[in-house]
């Protein structure tokens, strides 16, 4: 019912209070300089973060066997079978899209996990307490990751182009504009479609739920076109068809499944300005909400 | 220094906290006690400028959180042990946070070695033990070597020689001038780190006061006595001026005399004592008392978990080796 209670520790006055009582907040000093934090500290710590976490490299691991592989087997079979003439007026780059379209699940996951894994593991407190500016961590979660993921898909999808052109001697020589577009082009699209979900992440606040949303967004288009056999939905069929993003991949590669829709670079220019709204949004939100 | 004025935090219709308003000072170890819910974590997260306030204001050193511009350099924070990513080393998480502040790298290995991690620095976070992930987050707090500290619960899951190091290490960091703010539901374990005392309940304060002067004002110390003579001690006792209360069972208290003073008396009258001992009212039922008409999750000690009374009347069968066993087979 009632314990003896142990003896308070009386503490003397300490000699701090003297030596502080010039400023108007006393206390103690630390030796360690102070540096005015910016953007830089913040893109230094999500790079560290970033590059020691296992799934990072089991991600991007993942990716470039995907595209690699899937690339050089791809290229290596229409070699083995072509036959005379038949890739005549083909551009031989086109045979790296399967690679891409598989591998970009991987750089989509890495997206999401950048920024939600911090909610799932409550390391977001950790990061919010150490940077309060909460457009700045975002900021520098979306520069590091974007940078990784483009170097990483630009490299990748490079070596498959020339392994294509090598092997594959029947089909025309790609133009400039082609090889632009079919290496720059296609890894910068791939990189901000990693970015998106890198927003997405960081509203949705929940790894499988933002994964699922990407992969849907993804595949969805397409295969809901695919069973709209009514007429009277054509135009909604080819809209799908045309703004999917397994077709605007090709049109990277100028073999569009479909004449309409986008072409050149427009589906780099639809990512970015979709990729910037979702990035405002995600600020305003992130700002209104509790971490 | 950290000042809160009418800070107010409203989750829908709940009233997570209340208008509170207290200060907390550099130079000594502030206790926040509060039962659980009592929106203990709810008032350090808006501290940290994580959770935006419904009303009121919060001040460090005079500034909003998210105008420092070296937060960690400011606040060293251990809000939960597992507030950190599991699949990186010990060294990288603190690692990453000492860059975002522009901490040199070798405050790291040197809050390793502080609080004991360094043995562990390159194992993953996720298997530590609760009492490592919380040394870990210690450290993390200890990167910037800021001017205030803020502990939530820091205690949970350390084994007796951790708590003492916590104990020892709140308190020196207090002695060098620091603000330590310490959070916990367990008054005992603040009676022996903190020097003053915050005190809430649903959110609202109960008590602002020193340790010195809660203590004062709530421990009630008293003789406990018994006695197979208890008419004529009663009568000793009387006459030498103390007053005593009869606390049931047998048992007297002796407020406000001391135990050798009732000793001697009961050898000079050559009364026979089977107990006489000095106690103090727990400082544990003190706060419990403080805080009785604000607990929010209260376990019902009564109905279903109470012990049924003897069953003198129901026939017991004779219980025989292996009784237990035949019963649950069939």
């Amino acid at each position: 019912m009632s314990t003896p209670q142990p003896p308070m520790p009386q503490t003397a006055a300490p000699d701090w209070q003297a030596a502080a009582s010039g400023s108007p907040y006393p206390g103690y000093t630390s030796p360690i300089p102070v540096v005015r934090t910016h953007l830089g500290h913040a893109i230094a710590s999500e790079w560290t973060k970033i590059r020691s976490v296992r799934s990072t490299m089991w991600t991007l691991g993942v990716f470039v066997l995907l595209v690699m592989g899937i690339g050089l087997l791809t290229a290596s079979l229409v070699a083995a079978n072509e036959s005379e003439g038949s890739l005549a007026g083909e551009n031989p780059l086109s045979f790296g899209v399967f690679g891409l379209l598989l591998g970009s699940m991987c750089i989509i996951t890495l997206g999401v996990l950048t920024t939600a894994s911090e909610y799932g593991t409550g390391m977001i407190r950790t990061t919010m307490t150490a940077c309060p500016s909460r457009p700045r961590v975002l900021a520098a979660k979306a520069i590091v990751f974007f940078l990784v993921a483009f170097v990483v898909t630009f490299v990748s999808a490079l070596v498959v182009a020339l392994a294509d052109v090598a092997l594959l001697e029947g089909a025309k020589e790609p133009t400039g504009s082609e090889w632009l577009k079919g290496t720059l082009g296609i890894s910068l699209y791939i990189a901000l479609l990693g970015l998106l979900s890198l927003v997405v992440g960081s509203v949705i606040r929940h790894s499988a739920g933002a994964i699922t949303l990407m992969i849907g967004l993804v595949l969805a288009p397409l295969v809901i076109a695919l069973f709209m056999v009514s007429s009277a939905l054509e135009d909604v069929r080819q809209a799908l068809f045309d703004y999917s993003i397994p077709n605007q991949l090709g049109v990277f590669y100028t073999n569009s499944l479909s004449d309409s829709g986008p072409s050149g670079w427009d589906p780099l220019w639809i990512a970015l300005g979709v990729t910037a709204a979702a990035f405002a949004g995600a600020v305003a939100l992130l700002q209104k909400r509790d971490v | 220094m950290i000042e809160l004025e009418g800070l107010t935090k409203r989750y829908g219709e709940k009233l997570a906290v209340n208008n509170l308003t207290f200060t907390v000072r550099p130079g000594m170890v502030t206790g926040f006690l509060g039962p659980n819910g009592a929106g203990k974590s709810t008032t350090m997260r808006m501290m940290l400028g994580l959770d935006r306030p419904t009303a009121g204001d919060v001040r460090i050193d005079g500034q909003h959180y998210d105008r420092l511009k070296d937060p960690l350099k400011y606040i060293g924070a251990l809000l939960d042990a597992k507030a950190m990513h599991g699949g990186r080393s010990a060294r990288n998480h603190l690692l990453c946070l000492a860059q975002s502040n522009g901490i040199p790298s070798r405050r790291v290995a040197e809050v390793l070695d502080t609080v004991g991690l360094t043995a562990v620095a390159r194992k993953k976070a996720k298997g530590f033990s609760l009492g490592m992930g919380q040394r870990l987050g210690i450290a993390g707090a200890l990167l910037g070597d800021p001017r205030i500290l803020m502990f939530d619960e820091p205690v949970n899951g350390l084994d007796p020689e951790g708590i003492h190091w916590i104990r020892n290490l709140m308190k020196s960091l207090a002695a060098q001038g620091r603000t330590v703010f310490v959070s916990s539901h367990l008054m005992s374990e603040m009676a022996l780190t903190a020097d003053h005392l915050v005190v809430i309940g649903q959110g609202r304060l109960l008590a602002d006061t020193s340790m010195a002067d809660f203590i004062a004002q709530n421990s009630r110390s008293y003789v406990r006595i018994r006695t197979p003579q208890r008419e004529r001690l009663l009568d000793v006792l009387h006459l030498a001026g103390i007053t005593v209360v009869e606390s049931g069972s047998g048992v007297l208290e002796a407020d406000g005399g001391r135990a050798e003073q009732i000793g001697e008396l009961a050898a000079q009258h050559q009364i026979v004592l089977h107990e006489l001992s000095p106690q103090q009212a727990s400082l544990e039922e003190a706060f419990m008392q403080l805080t009785a008409g604000s607990v929010e999750y209260h376990a019902h000690t009564d109905a279903p978990y109470d012990v049924p009374p003897p069953a003198a009347q129901q026939p017991q069968p004779p219980q025989q080796w292996g009784d237990d066993w035949n019963r649950s087979r069939r």
